[in-house]
């Protein structure tokens, strides 16, 4: 493992309580890892598989899936897709060999200022003891190696 | 005018391509009366070394199936790209590396291993673990082999392709009109993929309900479907919603299997794979994690399922391992 590794996290927040919940750790003074890259999506239900494998394949060490509640969703039940398609998305990264700490789903609540907190810098925990992430025959590793 | 010169090639296929050729029917004869086939190794004996001889550009047409697993593969794609005006990725394993493709989970080391040693049929009757070598020396001189990869590339990672013309194989309506678009002249925009722009739900004659719910994954060997319902519904995943069209209206359906995905990811989807897990989870009829767990452990081979032909080409490709 690289000394001084820094992982690099990507989070999709839903807009109307976990991007909220992430203003409000900032209103808070909570200690969030800058490894975090947020990109605000209008529901968690919007981040289709393809998002998540597309962070991974530019270089993302970790993602991080972050929606409402169960039962709070804005939109009634986007979370509950969510929560099925990553469930399903959970096995497929399983059997392509990445880690389960790489990937998480999870839920923030507006008020959850804490947790916010707490989960991205447990995130960046388990991603820093796992190290850096290599896709096999990513374009940045292509070898093409030549069985003889 | 004179003939048209068109080469069919094969690489890491199972020769069903070329047999989708004959089944343009009279069509053949047409195109026996437009082109020369001056390299087809399914149905007569071409020679390379002719090919090599021909002046650059001079072939009009490749029609290249099979993605790319050795060196001999990968020879020939360079060659014929550099002898032929047009390179058209010939069915769903020159276009994302389709079936053979999925060998791209493992390192070619562990398949040489359960080939030649561990298969049950081979299993103890090769003690010394022989496998063919790229190289052996024997008396007369040396004689070699081709070389493999430690993945299937697609062709269009090897050389630059014009058309596509995806399936497994390529449907006869689709091959007609390629052939008919290069006789004519009237070829597409290069880049395109020939086929249709819709998904191959949208051609099914199976019934849709609006609010479709899976409460249970089943195998097709383990349930008799409704040949009226769509399938997806009675919990047999289907690969149309993420299918380009192009099959001839949905004809597995109308055979009652599901569909495999061969004509690959319709337009403006990149993974067909992730897209299709998508459709097929958010139809799970379960709220709660446990349960949603309970009915994904139905799902056996997560890749073997969603990237039955398009794993060389999905965005995280072999995964990690």
């Amino acid at each position: 493992m690289i000394d001084n590794f820094e992982p690099r996290i990507v989070g999709f927040l839903c807009n109307w309580c976990s991007y909220a919940g992430a203003d409000q750790a900032g209103n808070q003074h909570k200690e969030v890892p800058p490894n975090l890259k947020i990109v605000r999506v209008m529901c968690s239900g919007r981040v289709d598989p393809q998002h998540v494998v597309k962070a991974f394949q530019s270089g993302a060490d970790g993602v991080m899936v972050l929606g409402c509640h169960p039962g709070d969703c804005h939109y009634k039940e986007g979370n509950y897709k969510a929560l099925r398609r990553m469930k399903l998305l959970e096995k497929l990264l399983h059997e392509l060999g990445i880690e389960k700490d790489r990937f998480k789903l999870d839920w923030v609540s507006a008020s959850e200022g804490d947790k916010f907190s707490r989960v991205t810098i447990e995130m960046v925990e388990k991603v820093k003891k796992l190290g850096p992430l290599t896709i096999r025959y990513n374009k940045n590793n292509e070898g093409g190696e030549r069985h003889e | 005018m004179s003939k048209l010169k068109v080469v069919f090639y094969w690489a890491a296929s199972c020769g069903g391509c070329e047999v989708s050729l004959l089944d343009t029917n009279e069509k053949i004869v047409e195109l026996g009366a437009i082109a020369d086939i001056l390299l087809m190794p399914l149905a007569f004996d071409g020679k390379y070394h002719d090919i090599e001889q021909l002046k650059d550009g001079e072939i009009d047409v490749t029609f290249f199936n099979g993605g790319t697993r050795s060196t001999e593969h990968e020879h020939l794609a360079k060659l014929l790209r550099q002898k032929s005006k047009i390179m058209v990725s010939y069915g769903a394993c020159a276009s994302w590396g389709g079936i053979p493709g999925l060998a791209n989970q493992f390192h070619v080391e562990d398949i040489l291993k359960c080939v030649y040693e561990d298969t049950a049929s081979i299993a103890g009757s090769n003690p010394s673990k022989t496998r063919p070598q790229v190289k052996t020396d024997v008396p007369e001189g040396e004689l070699t082999i081709p070389g493999l990869y430690d993945r299937v590339f697609p062709l269009d990672e090897v050389v630059k392709v014009d058309y596509y013309l995806p399936g497994c194989p390529p449907h006869v309506d689709w091959v007609v009109k390629t052939i008919d678009a290069i006789a004519a002249g009237k070829l597409p925009p290069a880049g395109s993929v020939i086929g249709s722009s819709k998904t191959v739900c949208d051609e099914c004659k199976r019934e849709k309900s609006s609010d479709r719910k899976i409460k249970k994954f089943h195998r097709v060997h383990e349930i008799i479907t409704d040949p009226e319902k769509c399938l997806l519904e009675q919990g047999i995943i289907c690969s149309g919603p993420a299918t380009r069209s192009g099959c001839g209206g949905a004809k597995c359906l109308d055979a009652n299997m599901p569909c495999r995905g061969c004509y690959g990811p319709p337009p403006g989807v990149v993974d067909q794979g992730a897209k299709l897990l998508s459709v097929v989870a958010s139809m799970i009829d379960a709220n709660e994690e446990e349960e949603i767990e309970k009915i994904l452990s139905d799902i056996k081979d997560t890749i073997g399922t969603f990237y039955q032909f398009t794993l060389p080409k999905s965005i995280l490709k072999g995964g990690v391992k």
